[in-house]
C-alpha cells in the first residue's frame, strides 16, 4: 500500500506554493538618488489634479454643469468623439489586420506612417488637414466642386480632425492584439470552407474583440480631449464645432469657475476610462 | 516491393488510385536546406498514418494536403480532381489540428455548425447537422458548452465532428492523440478507431507514436528527413523494420548485412546465425527479450550467436530492465530486475550476450 502514501506526498509538495509565498524575502532599500526623484515625479503628476479638486467651486457646480452652454459643448463633444471612434473602427481595424496578417513591400514604412499622428503636434495635423481637405485643399477642392461638401469649420470637420488624431491609438492596439492572437484559428476556419474574410469576421474579430474594445476606448478618450487639430481645422463655433476642450480654454479667460467645472467633467471621464481599462493594463505588470 | 532505395521520392502503394478514386499525391515542399518529397496514395476507406520523428516533415505534408502550405512541386489529385491550385476553403478536406483549434468563442454546437454554415446551409440546417454529429460522437449533452469547459477527450471528438461535418473526401488528423493524458488516450484512441473505420473517404493521420499509428491505420508511411523510408501494413513494418528509427519504435535490434545461407555477415563485422536461408543483402532483427546476458563467457552453450559487450546504460522499461550494450555488437537487451542484480550490471561492466538463432528474423533488404 505505497500508492496512497505517494499520492499524498505529491499533494503535499503541490500545496507547497502558498507556504513558500509566506517566506518573506529580504528587500534591499531603495537608493535615495532614485527614491527622491521618483517621489517628486509622483507629486508633480498628482498635484495639478489635486489642485483642480481643491479649487472646484463645489457649491455652484450643479448650476455650472446644467447651463445650456456646457450641455451644448458636452453633447457636441460626445457626439463627435463617438462618431470619430466609429470612423476609426471601420477604417482602423482592417488597416490593423493588413499590417498584422499580410506581407507586402514597405510594410514597416507604412506602419511608421500610420503611427505618425501619434507624435505629430496636433496643430500641425490640423494645418495638414486644411491643406488636404480645406476648401482649396488637394482633395477638398474636388469635394467642394463635385459634391458640394465642405469639411472645415463644420461638425463633420471636428469628426475628421478627431479621427485623424485618434486612429493610430486604435490601429496600434488592435494590431498588437492581432499579433498575439493565434493565426491558426483563421487556418482552421479556412479548412472548414470559410473565405479569408469570413474567417476574419466570424473567428478573428470575436477573438480580438477585447483588444478592439480597448483600442476604441483609447481612441474615444483621445478624440474627446482633442484640441489642436480641432481648433485649427474646424474652428470654434459654439454648438457646431466648439467641443469641451475648446470651451474650457475660452471659459478660463472669461469665467474661471466654469472652466474648472468643465475640467472636472473631463477628469471624471478620464478616470472612468482608466477604470474601464484597468483589467487590461493595470494588472499587466 | 522487395527493393528499397532511400533516395527515391517515395513508394507507390498499390491501392486505389488507378480508378481515379481516392488520393493520389506527390508532395514536394522546399524549405531551404530541407526538402519534403513524399508520394501518397490511398483508396476511399483507407486510413494512412504518416509516421516519423519530429522534424521529418509530416505536419508540412499535412498542411500541403490541406492547402495551408503551397506545393513547390508534385501533384495532388483527390477523386480525380486536381487540387494543387485550389484554395484551402474550396478543398473537400477536413482537418483535425493537433491542439484542435476549437473556436473558443463558439459553443461545441456552433463549432461543428461552422463548416456546414460556410458551405451555404442556413443557420437552422447547420445546427441540425451539427447536433447530429455531436450525437454520433456521444456529445449531445456538451452541445452548449464552450471549448474551455470540455475535457481533452471531448474537445478531440468535437474537433473530429467539426471536420467531418463538412463531408470531406480527405480527412487529415495531426497528432490526434498527442494532447491527451495517458488514460484518456486509451479511450479516445478506441473511439477514434471506430469513427475512422466508419469514414468512407480517405483519412491521413500524422503521428510520432507507433502505437497510435498501428491501432488507427491500415497502412503506415514512415517518413524520415522528408522522404518515405518504408511503407506497408502495420504488422509488416513491425516485423520487418528497415531503418533504425522504425526498429527502435517497434522495439527491435536491427542490423543490415549480407546473407550466405544461414549466416549473415553484418556490415559492421560480426556474423549472426539465422534460421532463414537467404543470399544477398538482408536485415536481421531480434527483440531485446531474446538476448541472454552472462557475467562470464558461457562454456558449453549451444548458442552460436555469442558476443562480448560492455554495458553502456541501464533504464527501467515497464517491469524489466533495458540494458544498452556496446562492443562487438551494439544491442539492447531486456532482463528482469533480479537477473540484472545477479549479473551485477552497471555501466562499464563486461558481459557476454547470446541470442538463439530461432529468435532472430532475417529478411531481404
Amino acid at each position: 500500500m505505497t500508492e496512497p502514501d505517494k499520492s499524498r506526498a505529491a499533494v503535499g509538495t503541490l500545496t507547497g506554493g502558498p507556504l513558500r509565498g509566506r517566506v518573506r524575502r529580504h528587500r534591499p532599500a531603495v537608493p535615495i538618488p532614485l527614491l527622491v526623484p521618483a517621489l517628486v515625479g509622483l507629486v508633480f503628476l498628482l498635484l495639478p489634479l489635486l489642485a483642480l479638486l481643491v479649487r472646484t467651486p463645489w457649491r455652484s457646480l450643479p448650476g455650472q454643469l446644467t447651463s445650456p452652454e456646457v450641455w451644448q459643448a458636452l453633447r457636441l463633444s460626445l457626439l463627435c468623439a463617438t462618431t470619430a471612434t466609429a470612423v476609426c473602427l471601420v477604417l482602423g481595424v482592417p488597416l490593423a489586420w493588413l499590417l498584422a496578417r499580410t506581407e507586402f513591400p514597405g510594410r514597416g514604412f507604412v506602419r511608421a506612417l500610420v503611427t505618425l499622428p501619434l507624435v505629430l503636434p496636433p496643430v500641425v495635423g490640423g494645418v495638414a488637414l486644411l491643406l488636404a481637405l480645406g476648401r482649396n485643399g488637394v482633395v477638398g477642392q474636388w469635394l467642394d466642386s463635385w459634391f458640394g461638401v465642405t469639411l472645415p469649420f463644420t461638425t463633420a470637420g471636428v469628426v475628421v480632425a478627431e479621427a485623424f488624431v485618434a486612429m493610430p491609438f486604435l490601429v496600434i492596439s488592435v494590431e498588437g492584439t492581432l499579433r498575439a492572437a493565434d493565426p491558426r484559428y483563421e487556418e482552421a476556419a479556412m479548412t472548414l470552407g470559410a473565405s479569408r474574410f469570413t474567417a476574419f469576421r466570424r473567428v478573428t474579430l470575436p477573438l480580438i474583440a477585447p483588444g478592439v474594445a480597448a483600442g476604441a476606448v483609447l481612441a474615444w478618450a483621445r478624440a474627446l480631449g482633442e484640441f489642436g487639430a480641432t481648433i485649427t481645422f474646424a474652428g470654434n463655433f459654439p454648438g457646431r464645432t466648439q467641443t469641451m476642450p475648446l470651451t474650457v480654454y475660452l471659459a478660463l479667460q472669461s469665467d474661471p469657475a466654469a472652466a474648472i467645472a468643465l475640467s472636472l467633467v473631463l477628469l471624471a471621464v478620464s478616470i472612468a476610462v482608466l477604470a474601464g481599462l484597468r483589467d487590461r493594463w493595470m494588472t499587466a505588470s | 516491393m522487395t527493393s528499397m532505395d532511400k533516395t527515391r521520392p517515395g513508394l507507390a502503394s498499390g491501392s486505389g488510385s488507378a480508378s481515379g478514386e481516392g488520393l493520389d499525391a506527390r508532395i514536394v515542399v522546399d524549405r531551404g536546406s530541407f526538402r519534403l518529397d513524399v508520394l501518397l496514395r490511398a483508396a476511399p476507406g483507407d486510413v494512412v498514418a504518416l509516421l516519423g520523428p519530429n522534424g521529418a516533415g509530416k505536419t508540412t505534408a499535412l498542411r500541403a494536403l490541406a492547402g495551408l502550405t503551397p506545393l513547390d512541386g508534385g501533384h495532388l489529385r483527390l477523386d480525380g480532381a486536381e487540387l494543387e491550385h485550389t484554395p484551402p476553403e474550396s478543398r473537400p478536406v477536413g482537418v483535425v489540428f493537433q491542439d484542435y483549434l476549437l473556436f473558443p468563442h463558439l459553443t461545441a454546437l456552433d463549432n461543428v455548425a461552422f463548416g456546414p454554415r460556410c458551405q451555404g446551409a442556413t443557420k437552422a440546417e447547420a445546427r441540425a447537422t451539427a447536433a447530429g454529429w455531436l450525437e454520433r460522437m456521444g456529445l449531445a449533452e456538451q452541445a452548449g458548452a464552450k471549448p474551455r469547459r470540455l475535457s481533452g477527450g471531448q474537445a478531440q471528438r468535437v474537433a473530429l465532428a467539426r471536420a467531418l461535418a463538412t463531408r470531406p473526401r480527405l480527412l487529415l488528423l495531426d497528432e490526434p492523440l498527442a494532447a491527451l493524458d495517458a488514460r484518456t488516450r486509451l479511450d479516445v484512441r478506441a473511439q477514434l478507431r471506430r469513427h475512422l473505420a466508419d469514414f468512407e473517404a480517405v483519412a491521413v493521420l500524422v503521428t510520432h507514436d507507433p502505437l497510435d499509428a498501428m491501432v488507427l491505420a491500415d497502412r503506415l508511411v514512415v517518413v524520415e528527413h522528408g522522404r518515405v523510408v518504408q511503407e506497408g501494413p502495420p504488422q509488416d513494418i513491425a516485423r520487418r523494420p528497415r531503418t533504425d528509427y522504425i526498429a527502435q519504435l517497434v522495439g527491435l535490434n536491427l542490423y543490415p548485412g549480407r546473407a550466405d545461407g544461414h549466416t549473415v555477415t553484418l556490415d559492421t563485422g560480426p556474423a549472426i546465425t539465422t534460421t532463414e536461408d537467404l543470399t544477398g543483402p538482408v536485415f536481421v532483427a531480434f527483440p531485446p527479450s531474446a538476448v541472454t546476458l552472462h557475467r562470464h563467457r558461457p562454456t558449453g552453450s549451444s548458442a552460436r550467436n555469442l558476443w562480448r559487450c560492455e554495458v553502456a546504460g541501464l533504464e527501467t522499461h515497464g517491469d524489466r530492465i533495458r540494458a544498452n550494450l556496446t562492443g562487438e555488437l551494439p544491442l539492447a537487451a531486456d532482463l528482469t530486475t533480479v537477473a540484472a542484480a545477479e549479473l551485477e550490471l552497471r555501466p562499464g561492466a563486461e558481459v557476454w550476450a547470446t541470442v538463439k538463432a530461432t529468435q532472430t528474423h532475417a529478411y531481404p533488404a
